[in-house]
């Protein structure tokens, strides 16, 4: 039924994949973690226009299923659109995915694929 | 009627009637139950997707303010921030802990921010110019986290009370549907079948009953019929003794004897 308490015991981070202005921002509200060596992972990905779909794509892989240490995922809206089959995919409850808006993209509720379950669960 | 589909394969006795009665009556009480802790599931289900409506709207707005204090930053800082934030960053000062609570029976865990002390890893951003800037624009986004903490637990509360909801339905309608039709199905058959064998028992005993009444009969009328023959053999029997016997009184004149 509900997960049990080990899946989420040790997620204590939050991770976020966004461009440049968010990424910045939220790592000066202190969210930003960089394991130990030898193999530093950052737990943020900027993407700008250069990254490619396949970056991201593994990026959201990676926050999703191989860190265990990840409770929140932070994913700009617009960044969330280039990955969308992956995004309203994705089910699991940890780590939870949100997302956010960033500066240049406002806020569309419709896109959300949250609160598009919960539209549809109300016949909305 | 109640056919051999749909029910369970027992022998019709007395004793899987009891068992079957039972079952029916814990499927009736478990539905019940169920039923009760899928509405209070439901209740909390509404309230937490109404929660998560305004929270998102909420985090709009936060966000918006969030990105313009971070315009402030760099207008005052004079440059991009990004490259430097981006590569002094060691450790998070920003995390979040689970706790659970408990909604009937079921662990939603929600998440708790909590800021560890003593580690700065921007001490040196905007130590040139805009430091006062670059602080301000961190307590917004720590602001802005935590409403997008808060937004977190939600939307993982959500999501594990959907599924719990999903899997507490599905038992309802299966024992409303399945479950208990059936067993109910089982009781009449094994009742139908109980009556059956009472019918032919009953029958049975009539039958034996008849016969042993017959028996009697044909037993009395020979044993009369055997009376009867003694009786007249008797009487006949009594009629020649009593004619071939003699008076030894002497009823009869005996002829005097002279000497």
């Amino acid at each position: 039924m509900a997960a049990p308490p080990s899946a989420y015991k040790d997620r204590q981070f939050l991770a976020v994949i966004g461009d440049e202005d968010s990424v910045t921002g939220l790592l000066l509200a202190g969210i930003g973690h960089v394991t130990p060596p030898p193999d530093s992972q950052k737990n943020f990905l900027v993407v700008d226009t250069k990254t490619s779909n396949e970056a991201i794509e593994e990026a959201f892989e990676r926050f999703t299923t191989e860190r265990k240490d990840i409770g929140i995922l932070l994913i700009n809206q617009h960044i969330a659109d280039r990955i969308r089959h992956r995004v309203d995919t994705y089910t699991a409850a940890f780590p939870s995915l949100l997302e956010i808006p960033s500066k240049d993209h406002p806020y569309d509720p419709e896109k959300d694929s949250v609160l598009r379950r919960v539209r549809r669960l109300f016949g909305e | 009627m109640s056919g051999a589909q749909n029910r369970e394969a027992v022998f019709p006795t007395r004793q899987s009637l009891g068992l079957m009665k039972a079952k029916l009556k814990g499927a009736q009480t478990g539905h019940d139950l169920l039923k009760r802790k899928s509405e209070a599931l439901t209740k909390r289900f509404r309230e937490i997707t109404r929660r998560i409506d305004e929270a998102k709207r909420k985090m709009g707005r936060v966000m918006q303010i969030a990105a313009f204090s971070l315009a402030e930053v760099t207008y005052a800082v004079g440059g991009d921030i990004g490259y430097q934030v981006q590569e002094s960053a060691k450790s998070a000062r920003f995390r979040v802990r689970t706790k659970q609570e408990n909604v009937s029976g079921v662990f939603l865990p929600a998440f708790e921010s909590y800021t560890t002390e003593g580690n700065n890893d921007f001490g040196l951003t905007g130590l040139g110019k805009g430091g006062q800037q670059v602080q301000r624009c961190r307590e917004t986004y720590a602001r802005a986290v935590e409403t997008l903490v808060e937004l977190a637990s939600l939307q993982t509360a959500f999501v594990i009370l959907d599924e719990v909801i999903k899997v507490v339905n599905r038992r309802v309608n299966a024992i409303e549907h399945v479950i208990i039709p059936r067993t109910e199905n089982t009781i009449k058959y094994i009742n139908s079948e109980l009556d059956e064998l009472d019918r032919e028992e009953f029958f049975r005993l009539k039958k034996v009953q008849n016969k042993k009444q017959r028996d009697t009969a044909a037993q009395d009328a020979e044993m009369r019929a055997k009376r009867d023959a003694k009786t007249a053999a008797n009487q006949a029997e009594d009629n020649k003794e009593n004619k071939g016997s003699q008076d030894i009184l002497g009823e009869q004149e005996d002829a005097d004897v002279i000497f």
